[in-house]
């Protein structure tokens, strides 16, 4: 397979779902693949569902409220805004909308028994987070037109994604009628077709690809579309590949290095010539074990992209470094924009 | 001055009995549990390591393959050059979630009581898919371990939670829902509560009932109903034993060390959770600062960036320059990071840990981890100038 970086089907989806192995910065992602979808005058959602105000801080931002709101402004114009969707919150919104809890609805929550509810039926909690994402995908605005050009969603990581979306699942344990129920025959439907993407973060290391390569499997298996496998924190490769394969036995040619400096004018120290040996050594040990693990990748992933290292630390200037690389990529949303 | 980290003084006490290994998701918890286990028995103690989820190789290295819910030794421990004479011995086991779960269920019910709980399709959900049944039983397993009496020190790995927080969390949670008050009230409100609680919440809360039954289906309330009240007989017997292991947490035989990466999230969950543990009055031995990266070479980034420009002929000694000056700029960063958490807590002690290049695949390679936590880091060399 020879993976292409985003290939057109993925710039017909509107759900965009983000998930990865815990540590591998599928939040930091999340938020770059938004602002990147929203340039050039796209309007982007994006979404946080485990209640960790994650999308706050990258944005560093005050925690976000349920409720929609402007988040950042994209590349070329274009907005993104943000939504925490908190599940008791959508419950009780839910239940408001069939019956009249009034005061009760908040008291019940205050004593727990949103939460209780939701904890009975683990499914339930997903099946409303994910109910919620789809009401945004589907929503239009006077004209018809979708309110936004795509919704991503910084869903759980790689081992509870695909129960996260497996909402035939959670619904065969919930009542077999009801508000519901109805509801969430739309998401199944949403979900499994090619309007729905599963994008998973992943770093260039032995668990998080494995990981990765499993959950690949574990979507196809589930009826759920994998879209790209999207490599953060890439590091640049400074050795010639054709030195590599020894430095990484240990053997580096310090006469080499040496006489290069002194080409130059350089004059080091044996002990600091040393330390740039052993630097040297552990450079292509990472190289050789990264260049393995982007074999596997590009084995099992159709699409795959790659966002780099930032030596800083992500910042919201940097948010935008990152969604330039994903937009030089080819990342893009269908939507025709008119003016 | 940041105290250090003495993890030989920590697992050489006699009394210090357990230690637990917190951290958030991905920072290399597992891994270091083991290689203080492992460094614990090399040393002479009689260790048990209680594992959550080890990747495939390091399960290998332990002797995980086979199932089994019980400490067993791993071979090879203390290592034969240490002498015959040494007393330390590495016993290994990985967390069976759902097994330990129904054996606390047999231990503590008639048979038919704990046949009919088993039973109980609630039952499968809770003890399989509940957020906090990990925790739970990591802390009941721990508890048993702690009560045989089999070993001189334990040291637990937790479970790969975003937030270090829910090992501490889960429990309680899990013991709040299986309190039962909620159920009774969801099955039949008109009954439970008490008048004062009915009264407050009048109408409304039979219309929520009402709702909720609607929605989660008049089955699962009925096997939720069923399976509390089953567990209610064994409910007190659970919640002494959480409330036992809760205070063996804080007993001082006991230590936790906290694991962090050098990135901003990992040292935020660990700034907080080394607050909680303050708060909580749980022992904190210190910080496992993983996978540093410090500087081989005192050599500035600037004058090895400046070197590689003239340094077109020499290709491979410009690639040198360029991948040292990187790394500077890298354990600068982690310096930066380092700095930012001691400052906000000056008496925790710290060690760090240099990465090791490829993954932790045996014992040798625990055994360097091993080494690298109980060695300091040699102070960086400062920055020479290039003549």
């Amino acid at each position: 397979m020879h993976p292409s970086g985003w290939p057109p089907a993925l710039s017909a989806v509107r759900l965009h779902v983000v998930s990865g192995k815990g540590g591998t910065g599928k939040t930091t992602v999340a938020a770059a693949l938004a602002l990147a979808l929203a340039s050039s005058g796209r309007r982007t959602l994006l979404i946080e569902v485990e209640g960790r105000q994650g999308i706050a801080q990258v944005f560093d931002t005050a925690p976000l409220p349920y409720e929609e709101r402007r988040i950042a402004v994209a590349p070329g114009g274009g907005e993104v805004r943000a939504l925490a969707i908190d599940p008791e919150a959508a419950l009780l919104e839910y239940l408001e909308m069939f019956y009249r809890l009034g005061v009760a609805g908040r008291t019940l929550r205050k004593m727990g028994a949103i939460e209780f509810a939701t904890t009975l039926a683990p499914g339930l909690r997903d099946v409303l987070l994910t109910g919620k994402a789809k009401e945004c995908v589907a929503r239009v605005d006077r004209d018809g037109r979708p309110v936004y050009d795509a919704v991503i969603v910084d869903a759980p990581p790689t081992g509870r994604v695909v129960t996260f979306l497996d909402v035939t699942k959670a619904m065969s344990e919930l009542a077999r009628s009801g508000p519901i129920h109805s509801q969430s025959e739309g998401v199944v439907r949403l979900v499994h077709s090619p309007r729905t993407a599963v994008h998973l973060v992943t770093l260039l290391e032995d668990l998080p690809v494995t990981e990765t390569l499993d959950t690949l499997a574990d979507l196809r298996a589930a009826d759920l579309r994998p879209g790209a496998v999207i490599v953060n924190r890439m590091r640049p490769q400074w050795l010639p590949d054709r030195s590599v394969g020894a430095a990484a036995d240990g053997r580096v040619d310090a006469g080499r290095i040496r006489s290069g400096l002194a080409s130059a004018g350089v004059n080091l120290a044996p002990e600091v010539l040393d330390g740039l040996v052993a630097e040297t050594v552990e450079h292509a040990v990472r190289v050789e074990a990264e260049a393995a693990a982007m074999g596997r990748l590009r084995a099992s992933a159709a699409s795959l992209l790659q966002v780099p290292n930032l030596v800083d630390g992500v910042d919201l200037g940097s948010l935008y470094e990152l969604a330039d690389a994903l937009l030089a990529q080819g990342v893009s949303a269908g939507t025709e924009v008119t003016a | 001055m940041t105290p250090i980290l003495d993890v030989d003084a920590l697992v050489d006490d006699p009394a210090i009995r357990i230690v637990v290994c917190c951290g958030s998701g991905g920072v290399g918890k597992t891994t270091t549990s083991a290689a203080l286990a492992l460094r614990a028995a090399d040393r002479g103690r009689r260790t048990a390591v209680l594992t959550i989820d080890p990747a495939r190789r390091l399960a290998q290295a332990l002797g995980l393959t086979a199932l089994g819910n019980e400490p067993h030794r791993v071979d090879g421990v203390p290592t034969p050059t240490n002498g015959s004479e040494a007393p330390g011995e590495l016993h290994a086991m990985m967390l069976d979630m759902r097994r330990t779960f129904d054996e606390m269920v047999q231990s503590h019910a008639t048979p038919e009581r704990a046949d009919a709980i088993l039973a109980n399709p609630f039952y499968q959900t809770i003890s399989t898919s509940f957020s906090g049944t990990q925790e739970y039983m990591a802390m009941e397993k721990l508890g048993q371990l702690a009560a045989s009496g089999a070993w001189d020190l334990i040291v637990v790995d937790t479970p790969p939670s975003r937030s270090a927080l829910d090992f501490l969390d889960a429990p309680q949670r899990m013991s709040n829902f299986l309190d039962g008050r909620m159920i009774r009230l969801l099955s039949s409100p008109a009954r439970a509560g008490g008048r004062g609680l009915r009264k407050v919440l009048g109408a409304g809360f039979s219309l929520f009932a009402k709702a909720v039954s609607t929605i989660l289906g008049g089955q699962l309330l009925a096997d939720a109903s069923a399976f509390v009240q089953a567990f209610d007989t064994m409910f007190g017997g659970f919640r002494e034993r959480a409330t036992a292991t809760y205070a063996l947490l804080r007993s001082p035989g006991t230590a936790f060390v906290v694991v962090a990466a050098p990135e901003p999230d990992a040292l935020r969950e660990a700034a907080y959770f080394v607050d909680r543990l303050r708060s909580e009055d749980m022992p904190l031995a210190g910080l496992v600062l993983n996978r540093t990266h410090p500087v081989l070479a005192p050599l500035t980034a600037t004058r090895a960036r400046d070197a590689a420009d003239d340094l077109a002929g020499a290709p491979l000694a410009a690639a040198v320059l360029r991948l040292h000056a990187d790394r500077v700029d890298r354990a600068a960063r982690e310096d930066r990071l380092l700095a930012r958490f001691s400052r906000a807590h000056p008496s925790v002690a710290v060690t760090r840990v240099s990465a090791v290049p490829g993954d932790v695949a045996d014992l040798v390679g625990l055994r360097e981890i091993g080494t690298r936590l109980a060695t300091p880091d040699p102070a960086a060399p400062a920055p020479a100038a290039v003549t």
